[in-house]
């Protein structure tokens, strides 16, 4: 790790003001990806701005029932938060289904959302990784792809975003808040995490000088008909190989709304509006979800050694709608996929 | 005490509202000073910005019950406890957790009494190179405080962060449920 500038902001304007003056700088809340790095020195900050104490941490209903999430609230308290639990099942469950107990006690929503889209070359330092330093070629095209993208790729990168929250948060089409010198917006969550394209380098499209100081949940929760499923190679703490978010509604077995969303298969938390629409109206029974996932992984492309993505990619996207359509969502603790 | 800036400092005017004086220091190459509570205990600190608390705790407080395993996070032999939940130390900078009160292995055992856990991992023999095991037990802590399990699953899901290479789970599981059994 090379030595940096450390400050403490005690007010979102200092925040703003300290990285201004400083815009290599960093913000740090939970560290948890972002310290790792820079132990690597994938990530080499020459200042770090500890954000962790501003009053970011709230929870709050808005009167039109809106839920607004303080980007400092850890993911272990949106997590078992009883509005998220009640409200945003999907949101709760795919918390609880990434990391472990201790990250999700340390890590920040907002750093859950800016952590960093990865894979084994962008860690290591001795081989090209284009999104570590731009230009110099992608290690993964030819080399160990196993957990590589399969949708969105470019020829620059196929490293996948690793967050389970985001997956849950692209079903809810959450916004998230942002502040800079330029003053605050909303970015919708679809706008949010970039493909990789010409760009790896750039995860998303928040500036360097803005904070992310919240997320915005609709009204809508899919409280009923959800469910967040994820498979990988362990029961438990490994990123996904697949992961999908569901959230339905349903009138008279047919199915009126449908949104999913797959984790671990792209640069970003993968949606496909034509395929969610092709549910609609539809009878919500295996052969509609078959379809469903078909239009999904047509664009769908392997590599040497994760070719196999798009079959479990498909058998997990059915699994995971009939699991959210027959309110039998996939529990975070018993791993049994029923 | 020099920093590197050439400002002179005294550990003892060091305290809990030292956000300047953090700044002051602060310079590329300089220390940082902070206040710290470990296990009841108040230390006033210089540190290297780039300090993990595990390496604070080891290597200037000679607290070495919480080990170093991985030191990125994916072993959970470095957790201890900040406001009763488990966190992991070696990906937590010192600096980040000035004025913070921190629990370690080493704060759990009262009066020369073990804590319930302690005993537990004893009675059920919940280890063998004992390397993980202070993190097993931080964790587990938490993880009853927290009250969040309550099955053999929901005890397994919520200790997977701690690993252990000797394979002690069946038993480590089954010290956690007796001082669930007891709470």
């Amino acid at each position: 790790m090379i030595n940096f500038q450390y400050s403490r902001a005690s007010s979102v304007a200092e925040a703003l003001r300290l990285v201004t003056n400083n815009p290599s700088a960093r913000f740090i809340a939970g560290g948890t990806n972002l310290v790792d790095l820079m132990k690597a020195d994938v990530e080499r900050p020459p200042a770090l701005i500890d954000i962790s104490r501003l009053p970011l941490n709230k929870v709050e209903e808005s009167p039109e029932g809106r839920l607004r999430i303080g980007a400092l609230v850890c993911n272990s308290d949106l997590a078992y938060h009883p509005l998220v639990e009640r409200r945003y099942p999907v949101l709760s469950s795919a918390l609880l289904a990434g990391a472990s107990q201790q990250l999700r006690n340390m890590a920040s929503v907002g750093g859950n959302l800016l952590q960093r889209t990865r894979c084994a070359y962008f860690y290591d330092v001795a081989t090209p990784c284009n999104k570590r330093e731009a230009g110099s070629g992608c290690s993964a095209l030819e080399g160990l792809n196993r957990v590589s993208a399969i949708l969105g790729t470019s020829d620059h990168c196929i490293a996948v975003h690793p967050s389970d929250m985001c997956v849950a948060l692209a079903v809810l089409e959450a916004k998230i808040q942002a502040i800079g010198p330029r003053g605050e917006r909303a970015i919708a969550f679809a706008d949010f995490h970039r493909l990789p394209e010409d760009n790896p380098e750039r995860d998303n499209n928040l500036e360097a000088d803005e904070l992310v100081t919240g997320i915005e949940l609709p009204r809508r929760g899919f409280e009923t008909h959800y469910t967040y499923l994820k498979i990988r190679d362990r029961l438990s703490y490994a990123f996904a190989l697949v992961s999908v978010a569901v959230g339905l509604e349903l009138k008279d077995g047919k199915i009126r709304e449908a949104r999913f969303a797959l984790g671990g298969v792209a640069h970003k938390p993968w949606r496909n509006l034509h395929a969610e629409a092709a549910l609609s109206g539809q009878p919500a029974n295996e052969g509609t979800f078959a379809r469903a996932a078909d239009l999904v992984l047509r664009e769908a492309k392997g590599f040497t050694h994760n070719t196999f993505k798009i079959d479990l990619a498909r058998r997990a996207i059915i699994r995971a709608l009939s699991q959210a359509a027959y309110g039998t969502p996939q529990l975070q603790s018993n791993k049994k996929i029923a | 005490m020099i920093s590197d800036d050439g400002s002179s400092e005294h550990p003892t005017h060091m305290g809990i509202g030292s956000v300047d004086q953090v700044r002051a220091s602060g310079g590329a190459a300089g220390q940082v000073s902070l206040a710290i509570t470990v296990n009841g205990i108040r230390h006033m600190l210089l540190l290297d910005p780039r300090s993990t608390l595990l390496d604070m705790l080891r290597e200037h407080l000679d607290l070495t019950g919480t080990k170093k395993g991985c030191d990125h996070g994916q072993c959970g032999a470095c957790t201890v406890l900040i406001d009763g939940r488990g966190v992991l130390s070696c990906l937590t900078l010192a600096v980040t957790k000035d004025g913070a009160s921190i629990i370690t292995i080493e704060g759990l055992a009262k009066d020369g009494v073990l804590h319930p856990l302690q005993q537990a991992f004893v009675d059920h023999d919940a280890f063998q190179c004992g390397y993980c095991t202070p993190g097993q037990i931080c964790s587990a802590v938490g993880l009853i405080a927290e009250g969040r399990a309550k099955t053999a699953d929901e005890i397994r899901e919520l200790m997977s962060g701690n690993i252990c290479r000797c394979g002690a789970y069946p038993n480590i599981v089954a010290a956690i449920q007796q001082v669930m059994e007891q709470a």
